[in-house]
């Protein structure tokens, strides 16, 4: 990549923007390299109170009774909150975000182990943690059902009293009472005449562990009601501080006119940042009762515990194929455990999410998906971890089981996937469970992969290693992903579509600001999106100020998930500027005396055709545009933009892994992962490469080490750093990245977004790299995590790990 | 309960406060005396968030008490850049895209400045190593490595200058 950074005299006209493909150093970093940056736990305001949460040692138990009197008596504490403090409000449950409703704080009975009983509000943190163990609660236990199969069973337990006689849910009806929803699609019928017909059939259950985002930074928020101006500011680790705004008029009452929420900087989302959380809304309520700030900052063991959870699906793929390996066929059974309550993050109308982008990059002419969501005495949520929404499950999916039907017809993991693409002239590309794929050119980018790591030396080598009883896996993933949510036709999230909003205005000087809906985390927006106006206007993009996340300045947006800020924030960015350019040509040619037509755009300035000398910069109409207008035009430069996506994008890859693995200890050594993106127009190469390095090495966390375990009783263990795997530098392995470019037909830009596609097309390329180390011995799946105690038990059950009599 | 005295020296200058005998180093850091640039992730030592350099050690300050840094000299990241002037581990960091949230950076820098010092010219894998106790959840890594190499390599060019 080349660094286009210098910005001397000489540097051509689209370097001095510094617009898309400058891999320009980001806007954030001098105040975060300082520590002055500002984070929700940096709030402090006059008179704040802290909140703490009293949490259920048992999954699933009845409230017998609560005494808060021991903890009112102690000095600094300033309230004691229980489910019953909350209902003359109607806060003691809330509407979830997949149309369920959520116990804000348990109401007579508790479904998960650390769920929010009481809250605590005193004059410090420690003061509020001390009296959360002066609440005494008495308890009676009751079975824990954690097994969604054992869920469906007739006689488990009830665990949802409060939806007794309830036969139908958000999504349709209800067939047991531990039952959320049935969602299918596809074709039924013609799929399994094609499996009846198939000379060749494969079947695997794969089970996708239990996992969560983990950002450094935890959940938490400073909720201040002012009451005399009646009016409530909330600073909020949100991905989504416009939805919040209106989920806290809908359960406050207070109008979303005098509801300003703020998300500052936030340190890292993955989805664990999109949810209402119970802490949110007591935090406010203490606010609005006690009138004072209320601070609540989680911890990492509530984290893990309670502020969702992504993945839990139990999936049995099936594959139909001819003996050439052309797949025929895709079926998918899944059981989704969406724990106590469903809080999914998925648009309305998908409550498997976009599950059915499951045929992958595959030309398959006929397929079946159907998802049950099941209740099970866990936390609820079912984010999506750096992916779109149930994306990472449907592409491990798939590419679990191509290498599947591989093994099953001894054919080589590049040439299935090579005989079964959709080619590049089919694209737009309608898939058979229903997507229209933008573009894409699978077979090239895999190619490239394989050249670059002489794909044939490597099987020799496995084959020589094989040989010798050593262990070594390659690993192949061609993923497609579907992000930027989305069209307005089919995804809202209650009730508001999921669009995406930009406002520029151009000042007398030729700055600008502009503001977004959306609010970045880490991914850099204030510096990408600024490359986007650079690039429209001619506005060097160190004169651009980029402003997210104050809901009472920027215009109302669905936020920063699911890849949707480049393909939906960019594309409002980029139609606003052109709002503002078209204006701009209208006063060049009025300055100019021509006609409009008469005019050409370079990089900055427009020129009349054929007139060297005749130009006028975007400098000089923007103080035009103050001062000195065609008659009758508007005094001003400034647009909105509220872009509502013709379509998703489809980004995609292709990734190799290669794995060496000890036979002995079962551990695994990453000795080398290509990965290879191709997320359309690059805005910044640098932010694109951070991208990918940080989305594999969280693809690699979730393949190798990563899972929330239960056992029978539904306890919780493994919620802390001790046990939740987060790698250090010293176990991540180098990353070397490629890419190709093939540009979103329908984006303004042709941009598709990127900073999803190595989480998601990293984990099955693991998953493929290490069961490939045990093909040769009829080994097909291999359940994550691939911990090196979990690896080892396979080998002993093969019995490699037996050494020698000496 | 009974408060104590402590003083410390904090970035080069000398601060006194009164803190409760259980109060956590970083509480006392971010909450009295209002240096918010180092970080709490965890409370238990692993991620690293709050490094801060004590008495010329990398420490954890979520993990040690207030009272017990009674006279110590602490550095955060908001003492590193020296008279206007990033540190060479500052500009490593921007130039190398070392850093996407921010949240870990201080707690990284200051690691890094420390490791600069106990090894002026380390390997990828001595920076590996080095480094371990401070967990990041954005950035891979790769980038780190790089920013600190970089700043090694400037520093090992002011040194010889002078």
């Amino acid at each position: 990549m080349t660094d286009q950074t210098s910005n001397t005299g000489q540097a051509p006209a689209e370097d001095r923007v510094q617009g898309i493909g400058c891999a320009r150093k980001r806007k954030e970093d001098p105040r975060f390299i300082q520590g002055k940056g500002n984070y929700v736990d940096d709030v402090k305001l006059p008179g704040m109170l802290h909140l703490d949460v009293v949490r259920s040692p048992y999954a699933h138990a009845r409230i017998k009774s609560i005494d808060k009197s021991a903890a009112l008596a102690l000095p600094g504490v300033y309230a004691v909150l229980t489910a019953e403090d909350l209902k003359p409000l109607n806060l003691h449950w809330m509407p979830t975000l997949a149309g369920d409703v959520q116990a804000v704080l348990a109401d007579e009975k508790v479904h998960f182990q650390m769920q929010e009983v009481a809250v605590v509000v005193a004059r410090d943190r420690y003061i509020a943690a001390d009296a959360t163990e002066l609440v005494q609660v008495e308890y009676e236990e009751l079975p824990a059902v954690v097994d969604p199969h054992a869920a469906l069973e007739p006689d488990a337990p009830v665990l949802r009293e409060d939806l007794a006689g309830k036969t139908a849910g958000a999504h349709g009806a209800r067939t047991h009472h531990n039952h959320i929803f049935t969602w299918d699609v596809g074709e039924k019928d013609a799929t399994d005449r094609a499996f009846d017909n198939a000379p060749v059939t494969v079947k695997e259950q794969l089970f996708y562990p239990r996992v969560h985002p983990c950002p450094l930074e935890t959940c938490g928020c400073v909720a201040s009601f002012d009451k005399v101006r009646e009016h409530l500011t909330v600073y909020i680790t949100s991905q989504a501080p416009h939805v919040v705004r209106t989920v806290v008029s809908m359960l406050s009452g207070i109008p979303e006119s005098k509801v300003r929420i703020i998300s500052p900087d936030i340190g890292g989302g993955f989805g664990n940042k999109v949810g209402v959380y119970p802490g949110y809304v007591c935090a406010i309520v203490a606010s609005i009762v006690l009138g004072r700030p209320v601070k609540w900052i989680e911890d990492r063991i509530e984290n893990l515990s309670t502020t969702a959870f992504a993945r839990d699906y139990h999936m049995a793929g099936e594959l139909a194929a001819d003996e050439t390996g052309r797949i025929k066929a895709l079926r998918v059974n899944v059981i989704a455990d969406h724990g106590a309550f469903d809080a999914c993050a998925d648009p309305s109308k998908f409550p498997a999410g976009l599950f059915h982008i499951c045929t992958g990059s595959y030309d398959i002419p006929v397929a079946y998906a159907r998802v049950d969501g099941v209740y099970t005495n866990k936390a609820p949520g079912g984010v999506a971890y750096r992916c779109s929404f149930r994306v990472t499950e449907a592409v491990y999916l798939i590419e679990r089981m191509i290498d599947v039907l591989a093994q099953k017809l001894g054919m080589d993991k590049a040439e299935i996937r090579l005989r079964n693409f959709i080619k590049r002239e089919q694209f737009p590309y309608q898939s058979a469970l229903g997507w229209e794929y933008d573009s894409g050119d699978y077979e090239t980018a895999l190619k490239k992969v394989l050249d670059a790591v002489d794909y044939p030396a490597l099987r020799k080598e496995q084959e020589d290693k094989r040989a010798r009883g050593e262990l070594m896996g390659i690993g192949i993933c061609t993923f497609t992903e579907i992000v930027g949510a989305g069209p307005t036709r089919n995804c809202d999230i209650l009730g508001v579509g999921m669009f995406d909003s930009a406002e520029i205005r151009v000042h007398p000087t030729g700055s600008a600001i502009a503001r977004m809906g959306t609010i970045t985390q880490g991914q850099g927006h204030q510096t990408t999106y600024a490359q986007i106006i650079a690039s429209e206007l001619g506005i060097p993009s160190d004169e651009i100020q980029i402003e997210e996340g104050d809901t009472d300045t920027a215009p109302y947006g669905l936020g920063t998930y699911g890849s949707r800020s480049t393909p939906v924030g960019g594309a409002a960015t980029a139609m606003a500027a052109r709002k503002i350019k078209a204006k701009a040509r209208k006063i060049a040619a009025h300055l100019l005396e021509v006609a409009e037509d008469d005019l050409d755009w370079d990089t900055d300035r427009f020129k009349v055709k054929g007139v060297p000398g005749q130009e006028k910069t975007m400098k000089e109409i923007a103080w035009a545009a103050y001062n000195d207008l065609p008659e009758g035009m508007e005094p001003g430069l400034e647009s909105v933009d509220y872009y509502d996506p013709p379509n998703f994008t489809y980004p995609f890859g292709a990734y190799l892994c290669v794995v060496d693995i000890d036979k002995y200890t079962g551990e695994t050594s990453i000795r080398r992962f290509y990965a290879l993106d191709d997320c359309g127009t690059r805005i910044n190469p640098m932010i694109i490469e951070g991208q990918i390095h940080g989305g594999l090495t969280e693809g690699f966390a979730v393949a190798m080490g990563q899972q929330l375990v239960f056992d029978e009783s539904g306890n919780i263990s493994g919620n802390t750093l001790m046990d939740y795997f987060v790698p250090t530098m010293v176990e991540t392995p180098h990353w070397e990245t490629d890419y190709t470019v093939t540009p979103s037909p329908h984006h303004p830009i042709g941009a598709k977004g990127v900073a999803e596609s190595p989480h998601v097309g990293s984990i099955p390329c693991f998953s493929n790299a290490i069961v490939d180390a045990f093909a040769h011995l009829g080994v097909t799946h291999m359940t994550m995590p691939h911990s090196a105690f979990n690896v080892w038990r396979q080998i002993h059950e093969l019995g490699l790990d037996a050494r020698d009599a000496a | 309960m009974a408060k104590h005295h402590i003083t410390l020296t904090l970035n080069g200058e000398t601060v006194e406060t009164l803190v409760e005998p259980r109060e956590l180093l970083i509480h006392t850091i971010r909450e009295r005396l209002n240096q918010t640039g180092s970080h709490i992730g965890c409370e238990t030592s692993h991620c690293g968030a709050c490094t801060v350099d004590l008495n010329g050690e990398s420490v954890k300050a979520c993990t040690i008490l207030a009272v017990q840094a009674n006279g110590a000299e602490v550095l955060t990241v908001e003492g590193l850049a020296a008279g206007g002037t990033l540190h060479a581990i500052q500009e490593g960091f921007m130039q190398e895209h070392g850093l996407q949230c921010g949240y870990c950076t201080p707690g990284m820098l200051v690691r890094a400045y420390r490791l600069l010092q106990e090894n002026p010219n380390p390997t990828e894998d001595e920076i590996r190593f080095g480094m371990a106790g401070n967990l990041c959840r954005c950035t891979g890594y790769q980038n780190i490595i790089k920013a600190v190499q970089y700043a090694a390599a400037k520093l090992q060019t002011t040194a010889e200058a002078a």
